[in-house]
């Protein structure tokens, strides 16, 4: 059973079609490369998973459930925008860890990763309850979850810290665990390595790594084409809005079909030769 | 009059200063955020009223808006001021209690205004990536405006506010064209019998009332530079 199930998405902007019928589907632990040159859709894709934008057409399931519908939102569009419970419920089924971190840079690192789940689990409480949450259970295993999450990414000892105070790696593996303290069953990366510089990225690609092995699905849109065929079980090469060529690495990597693909693939190779010199 | 008898009578007047001071705050902040949220408001008609009411009343000198507030409803055949003034004087034998609630309201709609104008700068200077990290969080709008953009607008509107109230402390100068016995009306009084000096002695009040504001703003600056953005 597929625990993503993604067909037909179409989204423009006024005029610009960005995607035109975006079709994959993946199952529990895998992980998802996506590819493709800059304006190819890739970040407009991911926006659509986690509600950030809203496809104008396409489903988009999880578990069997279907938590968007193209077809009947745009009978309904507005309902689903001031929506907000309904809303928050469904994003929770994915993270998003984005290229630049958006961490909150008035928090400490572990209030990072508490603040949405203490606020979500106060927002079920009473009002007086809420006075003493800080002294009960509930919060003791927010953040008992919220160091062991930052122990996962190598962080634990930089819990007091904020956000200012550390190199960009080690604030992407921040984001990367305030994602993961709320359970998602998908997790999406945005070029998480692009704003970093290349020494950081190694350290940010070694926490993804480890999380393919604790049977994470992950979905990472990447220009770090080893990476890709290393780590994912799919790749998918996006261009121009549609997808061009899908498949387990070795398919796309090293047996394309697609002449796009391989032009792709073959620009990229000399750009990362290029940069070695 | 003694140098001591002059102070005492000009601290009557300034302890009025500081409570129009004072009340203008705490009217002015909230009503201020309030104001900003209307004037970024997606409700077309409602932002460009609000747009058009802040351009009005920083548009307008001060000292025009206290004789607004003060003596329009007069016209309008309804003097609440004075009804104001009567009542207090005769139940609590409080002098002017109308023409300082009149103060207090023009001070409060002038200045909410202006802070309305520094939140809408700070809010908007916070990137869109905070709401976006939040909503994928599965925070709500207000969660996400009191935990996450609030406490950075605070930080950065830190400055250009405490300019603002800086020169408020001054404006208070000017409740006395209605008659309101603040610090310098106080000393004017002192003219009348020969005295002089204690108009320019009022200068020291208002020096050291800015030089603790002043500390205070610095401290809380100070406060707030545990992270940087
Ligand atoms: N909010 C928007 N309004 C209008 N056009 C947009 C918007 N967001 C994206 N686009 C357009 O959609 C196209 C695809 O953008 P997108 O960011 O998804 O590309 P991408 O594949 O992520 O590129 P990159 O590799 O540079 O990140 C671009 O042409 C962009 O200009
Ligand atoms: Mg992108």
């Amino acid at each position: 059973m597929a625990i993503l199930e993604v067909r037909g998405i179409k989204k423009s902007f006024g005029d610009t079609n960005v995607l035109k019928g975006i079709d994959f589907s993946l199952e529990k632990g895998e992980v998802l490369a996506i590819i493709g040159s800059s304006g190819s859709g890739k970040t407009t894709l991911l926006r659509c998973l986690n509600f950030l934008e809203f496809a104008d057409e396409g489903t988009i399931a999880v578990n069997d459930e279907v938590l968007y519908d193209g077809a009947a939102e745009k009978v309904a569009k507005k309902k689903l925008k001031h929506n907000d419970g309904m809303l928050r419920k469904k994003r929770l089924h994915f993270g998003l860890v984005f290229q630049n971190f958006n961490l909150f840079p008035h928090k400490s690192v572990i209030d990072n990763l508490m603040l949405a789940p203490v606020l979500q689990a106060k927002s079920e409480l009473s009002f007086i309850e809420r006075w003493r949450f800080e002294k009960s259970r509930a919060y003791a295993a927010i953040r008992e979850k919220a160091l062991a999450t930052l122990s996962r990414v190598g962080l634990a000892e930089k819990k007091n810290n904020y956000p200012c105070e550390l190199s960009g790696g080690q604030q992407q593996r921040v984001a990367i665990a305030r994602a993961l303290v709320m359970n998602p069953d998908i997790l999406c990366f945005d070029e998480p390595t692009s704003a970093l510089d290349p020494e950081l990225t190694g350290e940010v690609l070694k926490v993804i790594r480890e999380l393919k092995d604790t049977d994470t699905t992950m979905i990472v849109v990447t220009h770090e084409m080893e990476f890709a065929s290393d780590v994912a079980d799919k790749v998918i090469y996006m261009a121009d809005g549609v997808i061009e060529e899908a498949g387990t690495p070795e398919e796309v990597f090293r047996h394309p079909k697609s002449e796009k693909t391989k032009a792709f693939l073959s620009s990229r190779k000399t750009a990362a030769g290029g940069k070695d010199e | 009059m003694s140098f001591l008898d002059v102070t005492l009578y000009l601290l009557n007047g300034f302890k009025l200063t500081c409570l129009l001071f004072a009340l203008t705050l705490v009217f002015a902040l909230p009503l201020g955020l309030l104001i900003s949220f209307c004037t970024m408001s997606r409700i077309k008609p409602l932002s460009i009223l609000f747009k058009i009411i802040v351009w009005i009343v920083r548009g307008i000198p001060l000292m025009l808006q206290i004789f607004i507030i003060y003596y329009v409803p007069g016209f309008l055949n309804n003097n609440i001021f004075a009804k104001v003034d009567l009542y207090f004087l005769l139940n609590y034998q409080v002098q002017d209690m109308g023409r300082f609630i009149a103060v207090v309201i023009a001070f409060s709609i002038n200045y909410a205004c202006y802070f309305s104008e520094i939140y809408r700068g700070g809010i908007q200077s916070i990137p869109n990536g905070q709401y976006e990290a939040c909503a994928v969080l599965g925070m709500t709008k207000g969660q996400t405006f009191s935990h996450v953009i609030l406490p950075q607008v605070v930080k950065r509107i830190v400055p250009p506010m405490s300019n603002e109230i800086i020169t408020l402390v001054k404006d208070t100068a000017l409740a006395r064209v209605i008659l309101v016995t603040e610090l310098i009306m106080k000393a004017e009084r002192l003219m009348a019998s020969a005295l002089v000096w204690p108009l320019f002695y009022t200068g020291v009040f208002y020096l050291i009332f800015v030089g603790v504001l002043t500390l205070l703003f610095g401290f809380i600056e100070k406060k707030m530079s545990y992270y940087k953005v």
